[in-house]
């Protein structure tokens, strides 16, 4: 394996120095914040002639995911990133790039969505498209965006899957924390990533093909029945290509990380960068002898159901941190949770805690005082609770 | 040697233009001729067509799942966002061929359709974004002034005084009030663009303006009128005749904008009153019945007269005068 190299960087430059080593064909990209230092890095290489991508700079997230559709059938490796409203402005164009089956791969800088207008970290923009047909995967640091958009592309092209992938990383907290990032030499990554196969290009002239067609009640099921098997493409061949990473990176990624899970009796299940907060509190209540553990969930499309139920059958407790509300129905990841518990054969005690919206702060005693409660089986199943709230 | 309609009839007697037949498009629509001879220029000067369309009437009944009208590559992504899409398309061109992944000898023509509701109204911002940064493509606006493929709504492109289900000739409202958008203007404005309007029923400036939008080193953009049988209301063997009339009543004034410089490219020697145009259609039906029918076309009559005068003012004004 090459020598450690070791840079001092945001999980926004992160993610733009993987797209300047991945070095796409197109990039169509819109500036918003707390996204924008990933299009400002990637602007630069481009300017510096860093890259032979092509970058397109759009007068809009819609136009962004547009250009990242037309530029994908006609055949090349296009990818784009943004945040909240600006997801929200492309959503109709999200749900056609994985009908499409287009292999794009799209940097989400996860923001809280308006209104009010709120510029910091929470999920509910990656959640507003769940179930759009992306493959979405989450960061708990920078480490994790620079590795998981390298992996992504390779997802995403696989000849199973064809199917687009969105690499979350919380807004502010991790796109603009400068961490330590272990980075890959150009040629190990250009080589991890390979050349795109097309599949049907537009611009093979000779092969003339028909993108979105009219398709009515005669094959639109059948066709949305594929793409359901196309995501369950991307759960099987999901671990080769993370074997594979593993061989050229050292680092091992899996749909969930479970964290001092051995013995646990009581489990806290999170997304993104809380899970660092999560893992200290573990680390302290187990130096009290507590047993505590944490299962951080990576994958959350597709959803890694039986790696869930795997982990979690006949805890005592589990606590599911939300950093997103379903108004009128239980959080997304607890609700996903929940459901997937369903089928074990012995059902842990489970609580339901949101935080964090617009950016409010996960501390270490919020963090505790869940575990406290379910030390406690002090959980009730159907009811939702907050944590940092001012009620 | 220019194009001629002879020259194109025997190129495609026994060759596909691209829009195979098959389509549902209904018996003297104007869509489907436009989007036909847009393809046969750019074909017959050796252009390999790639096609974006927007959600429209054209889209819908050409491509109905499993079949496609279509010979040539061909992308429908949504309604508001051809011009997005295309830009896209014609940005992995120039990417790939610098990788030297496409065959650096064929001679591509990015081509967008849109009707007018995909592009004076929905599509604008797209339109307007992908003219700005200047990808070589070619913008074609089939205008038949309505939402026609969901059954007749006013559009920005609706003239005053026409019938439409979301702005009704009423007993109180003579229908829509506005006058239709200057779409070509609007275009003309990101300066560094070619513009034109064309149509059908003069088929060599059509042929003349495709040759020289495909040629154009930029973005270029063509208004055709195509006019739409069902609700302009008109007989079917009567849709180009229609869009001479057009011309010949200053409604569709024929002209180009190339970098800044206007040349209006037919000339009638002598008008007729737009009142033919407005009497000749179905649409205008419920408006005649009204008392203020006469006011209203003398307004639009008026409209037209000054449209004529300011474009032959900026036609003299422009003469060798190109902003870049």
């Amino acid at each position: 394996m090459a020598k450690k190299n070791l840079m001092a960087i945001t999980g926004a430059e992160a993610a733009a120095y993987a797209m300047k080593q991945i070095e796409p064909d197109v990039v169509a990209a819109y500036p918003i914040t707390p996204q924008t230092p990933i299009v400002e890095y990637f602007a630069k290489y481009v300017a510096d002639g860093e890259v032979r991508t092509e970058m397109i700079p759009v007068e809009s997230e819609h136009s962004a995911m547009s250009a990242v559709v037309g530029a994908a059938a006609a055949g090349a490796r296009a990818m784009t990133a943004t945040s909240a409203q600006g997801l929200a402005l492309m959503s109709e164009i999200v749900y056609i790039a994985s009908s499409l089956r287009l292999p794009i791969v799209m940097g989400l800088v996860n923001r809280a969505l308006s209104a009010p207008i709120n510029i910091h970290c929470d999920h509910s923009d990656a959640m507003m498209v769940r179930d759009s047909g992306w493959i979405q995967l989450f960061c708990e640091d920078a480490q994790e965006v620079y590795d998981l958009t390298i992996l992504a592309v390779r997802l995403a092209e696989h000849e199973d899957v064809r199917l687009p992938v969105m690499v979350n990383q919380d807004g502010f907290i991790i796109s603009h924390g400068v961490e330590p990032v272990e980075v890959l030499p150009d040629d190990v990554v250009k080589k991890f990533v390979g050349e795109l196969k097309p599949i049907y290009p537009l611009l093979d002239t000779d092969h003339p093909v028909t993108y979105g067609a009219l398709d009515l009640y005669d094959y639109y099921f059948e066709h949305k029945r594929q793409q359901i098997e196309a995501m369950k493409h991307a759960y099987k061949v999901f671990p080769q290509i993370a074997e594979e990473f593993y061989k050229i990176s050292g680092r091992k990624y899996d749909y969930v990380e479970p964290y001092r899970m051995e013995d646990a009796e009581y489990v806290m299940v999170a997304l993104g960068s809380s899970n660092g907060t999560i893992k200290d509190v573990v680390d302290e209540l187990r130096g009290e002898g507590k047993k505590v553990g944490l299962l951080k969930i990576r994958m959350f499309r597709p959803f890694p159901k039986a790696e869930i139920q795997r982990y979690l059958t006949a805890r005592k407790a589990v606590v599911v941190l939300d950093r997103a509300a379903s108004f009128g129905a239980e959080a997304p990841l607890y609700e996903a949770v929940k459901s997937a518990l369903y089928e074990v054969a012995v059902r842990p005690l489970m609580g339901s805690f949101v935080y964090g919206l617009g950016g409010r702060d996960l501390k270490p005693e919020h963090v505790e005082y869940a575990f406290k409660r379910a030390m406690a089986l002090d959980l009730v199943a159907d009811k939702e609770e907050y944590l940092g709230l001012r009620e | 040697m220019p194009l001629t309609m002879k020259k194109l009839a025997e190129i495609f007697t026994n060759r596909e233009t691209g829009l195979t037949q098959g389509h549902r498009m209904c018996p003297g629509c104007v869509a489907p001729m436009t989007v036909k001879m847009v393809l046969m220029v750019a074909k017959a000067l050796g252009y390999e067509p790639v096609i974006g369309f927007a959600t429209g009437c054209m889209e819908v009944s050409s491509t109905i799942f499993p079949y496609t009208s279509w010979s040539v590559p061909y992308i429908h992504n949504a309604f508001e966002n051809v011009a997005a899409t295309i830009s896209g398309v014609e940005t992995a061109y120039r990417a790939l061929k610098k990788a030297g992944k496409v065959p650096s000898d064929k001679k591509y023509a990015f081509i967008a359709f849109g009707g007018d509701g995909g592009t004076y109204d929905i599509g604008l911002q797209s339109l307007s974004g992908a003219l700005e940064r200047g990808h070589k493509m070619l913008y074609v606006l089939y205008d038949n002034e309505g939402y026609m493929n969901t059954g007749n709504q006013r559009s920005g492109s609706t003239p005053p005084g026409a019938d439409t289900t979301t702005a009704p000739v009423g007993k109180a409202v003579a229908g829509k009030l506005q006058l239709k958008k200057n779409i070509v203007e609007i275009v003309a404005a990101h300066e560094n663009v070619y513009a034109a309007t064309v149509t059908p029923g003069e088929p060599m400036d059509f042929i003349n303006k495709v040759e020289k939008a495909l040629q154009f080193d930029g973005p270029a953009f063509i208004a055709s009128l195509s006019p739409c049988v069902r609700y302009w209301r008109i007989d079917e063997n009567k849709s180009v005749d229609i869009t001479k009339l057009a011309v010949q009543t200053k409604y569709w004034p024929l002209y180009e904008v190339e970098r800044g410089v206007y040349r209006v490219t037919r000339k009638p020697t002598s008008f007729k009153p737009v009142a033919e145009f407005v009497k000749a259609q179905g649409r205008f039906r419920l408006l005649l019945q009204r008392p203020d029918a006469e006011q209203i076309i003398s307004e639009l009559q008026n409209y037209v007269d000054r449209r004529w005068e300011r474009l032959l003012a900026f036609e003299e004004a422009t003469k060798n005068k190109p902003v870049r």
